[in-house]
């Protein structure tokens, strides 16, 4: 088969449940050899999208193709993706080896070659010397080493992978990440990963589709979606936001006076380039925990905003400060200062302080 | 998986006191004295007589007796694969139903032990008589021109004995059935096997303890059985139970009835041996770390 740089190309899919859309026309593309994470909150419809790329649902309307080729009608066991469930899903009666080479053994692959890939495989997730070993004599992690290893073995074009961090501890969970991408650049194959999980997703992908309420909200790589969020929802999902609703009252070349009814006074705010904001439009201001500077005095740079409020709340966790402060009634920001100098961010609770941030750090969304 | 383990001190042994004194009493004791009864010789008159002999035991082996043996074997057999054969997907697909649907399901499994079984396997002689229901069914039809002689016949106690005992399959087998995760299925399918090889490698193994105790309950007391055969057997189809009911009550040979009791025990207890080496549960132990 001619390489394509195309894996997986899906055209406005849509599956409903009931009287309501899972998946919302979804249309995306992934190509050859990138990790793929489709991210989002349950229910968001992203398990369903995987579900029909391994074909275990079929799509309402919309095609999916994989390399080149509509997987309409091709029941799971004719396509060429393998699915690791987030159970894992072992078979509790076989062991190890007996797992890994049933894929192997039901596509005919001859028996010499089955040993010689069983072996590769379990060497590429580092788990040797358990063959024997029936699923339950296995620790959580091992056996997913076994799930990665099972669906590896087939040399699939796709490997589908589902919440594949979910059941294991934190740390272990971040070891695994750093592995699985190690393994997925071993392997050479298309991962597509679902997640709930944003840290997971940002580490471990070369882009990251964002779902919600069964729509691709925004496609990119980790820092696209993490940098310039076009949503207020992408903003919030992947790590804290801060957020300032306004209306824009005066343009003023590249800046926009914006006032909020939770600020007393206007906020200036610089436009990135090819925004259409109007007066009178409505705009919302993000800005990440880390962006933003505390300090007791006035007068800022140049090229800085600041908003004057008080200390409400001091968070100390080791590697950082993070100060919740308080403009008015209603607003609150976070603020997350790292602990590299000591003394300097002796801040307390009700002392009156500046936030700054660099306007070119603000990401403006016009509604 | 743990079982939790109860607080406090282990349970007073005389708690097994009642159930130990009943059974000792009125089970044990006549079982033993029954063994003892097999080995002795029958009085001119129906008593017996108290001589230690083989001779009942020898003379199982005479043709007419193994062929009555033989017969129950085979229809108990029979009997236990036709109700494996409709048990299993009836089982599966209760335990796949939606589980609301599934109480419903397993109800109507279990209806026709709201009625007295001798009144059930009643409604089988008028069903498979000469003039009965299938009969006119069928003549109606124009299937067959005569009507076929279904009662009194061997086909007529596997089809009783099927009744009967298929809630006894499907019920175990649900059990297995229901505890077989489906993403198994999943996973199976969608790591090339068929349709076939996914219930041949991954859901008949799983369910392999369920499938061995449904056989088990089906065939033991199927071979046993006494009323189906007298009923919807008559004369000619005659299994051990009605041996057994033969001699001790209508020919007063109770060593010989004894000798065929025990015979048919020495049976079931080699089965179920066998059976819980087959319906062993996977090893579980724990996880090294």
């Amino acid at each position: 088969m001619a390489e394509q740089p195309t894996s997986i190309d899906i055209t406005s899919l849509v599956k409903r449940h009931g009287d309501t859309l899972a998946v919302d026309h979804v249309s995306l593309t992934v190509q050859r050899g990138e990790f793929f994470s489709l991210l989002g909150p349950s229910g968001a419809g992203k398990t369903s999208v995987l579900r029909m790329i391994a074909g275990f649902e079929a799509p309402d309307e919309g095609t999916i193709c994989i390399d080149g080729r509509s997987m309409e009608a091709v029941p799971p066991n004719r396509r060429p993706v393998n699915l690791v469930f987030q159970s894992y899903a072992l078979f509790p009666h076989l062991t190890v080896a007996e797992n890994v080479s049933f894929g192997p053994r039901m596509q005919g692959v001859p028996p010499g070659e089955i040993v010689s890939r069983v072996r590769a495989s379990l060497d590429m997730v580092k788990l040797t010397s358990k063959e024997e070993r029936l699923p339950s004599q296995l620790s959580g992690g091992e056996q997913q080493r076994v799930a990665l290893a099972r669906a590896l073995v087939n040399r699939p074009a796709v490997l589908l992978l589902d919440e594949p961090l979910s059941a294991l501890d934190q740390q272990l969970r971040q070891e695994m990440q750093v592995e699985l991408k190690a393994i997925q650049e071993r392997a050479g194959c298309t991962f597509v990963c679902v997640t709930h999980h944003q840290e997971e997703a940002l580490t471990m992908s070369d882009r990251v589709a964002v779902m919600h309420q069964g729509r691709v909200l925004q496609i990119g790589n980790p820092q696209d979606v993490y940098e310039s969020p076009t949503s207020a929802f992408v903003a919030r999902f992947i790590g804290v936001s801060n957020e300032l609703s306004g209306i824009v009252r005066r343009l003023d070349g590249g800046r926009a006076m914006v006032q909020s009814s939770e600020l007393p006074g206007e906020a200036q705010m610089a436009l990135p380039d090819g925004t259409t904001l109007q007066e009178g439009s409505a705009v919302t201001l993000l800005l990440r925990p880390e962006r933003l500077r505390l300090s007791t005095e006035a007068q800022g740079r140049s090229g800085e905003q600041s908003l004057a409020g008080s200390v409400e709340k001091v968070l100390y966790s080791g590697s950082d400060r993070r100060y919740l402060v308080r403009f008015g009634e209603r607003l609150v920001w976070n603020v997350r200062v790292p602990n590299d100098e000591s003394g300097r961010n002796g801040l307390q609770r009700g002392d009156a302080v500046h936030v700054r941030w660099l306007i070119a750090d603000a990401v403006v969304l016009s509604e | 998986m743990k079982m939790s383990v109860p607080v406090g001190r282990a349970p007073s042994w005389w708690l097994l006191g009642p159930g130990l004194v009943w059974m000792g009493l009125l089970f044990v004791v006549p079982l033993c004295l029954m063994f003892v009864i097999s080995f002795a010789g029958r009085g001119t008159y129906g008593g017996m007589v108290w001589s230690f002999s083989l001779t009942n035991y020898l003379d199982l082996f005479h043709p007419l007796y193994a062929r009555i043996l033989g017969q129950s074997i085979l229809l108990a057999a029979g009997t236990t694969l036709l109700c494996l054969i409709m048990g299993f997907p009836l089982a599966y697909y209760i335990a796949r139903a939606a589980p609301n649907r599934q109480g419903i399901w397993l109800l109507l499994v279990m209806i026709p032990f709201w009625t007295n079984f001798l009144v059930r396997t009643y409604a089988w002689m008028f069903i498979l008589r000469t003039e009965g229901l299938l009969n006119t069914v069928l003549l109606k039809l124009g299937v067959v021109s005569s009507p076929i002689e279904l009662l009194y016949s061997n086909t007529a106690v596997l089809i009783g004995l099927v009744y009967g005992y298929l809630p006894f399959m499907v019920l175990p087998l649900y059990v297995a059935l229901e505890r077989v995760d489906r993403t198994l299925v999943e996973a199976a399918w969608d790591l090339y096997a068929t349709r076939w090889t996914v219930f041949r490698r991954i859901i008949l193994p799983l369910a392999k303890p369920g499938v061995v105790a449904g056989c088990l309950l089906v065939f033991i007391p199927s071979l046993g059985a006494f009323l189906t055969p007298d009923l919807l057997g008559g004369a000619r189809s005659m299994m051990i139970g009605n041996l057994i009911q033969h001699e001790f009550l209508v020919a007063r040979d109770w060593p010989l009835g004894a000798a065929i009791s025990c015979l048919l025990m020495l049976f079931v207890a080699g089965m179920m041996r066998w059976s819980l080496r087959a319906a062993k549960p996977l090893v579980q132990p724990e996880p090294e770390s």
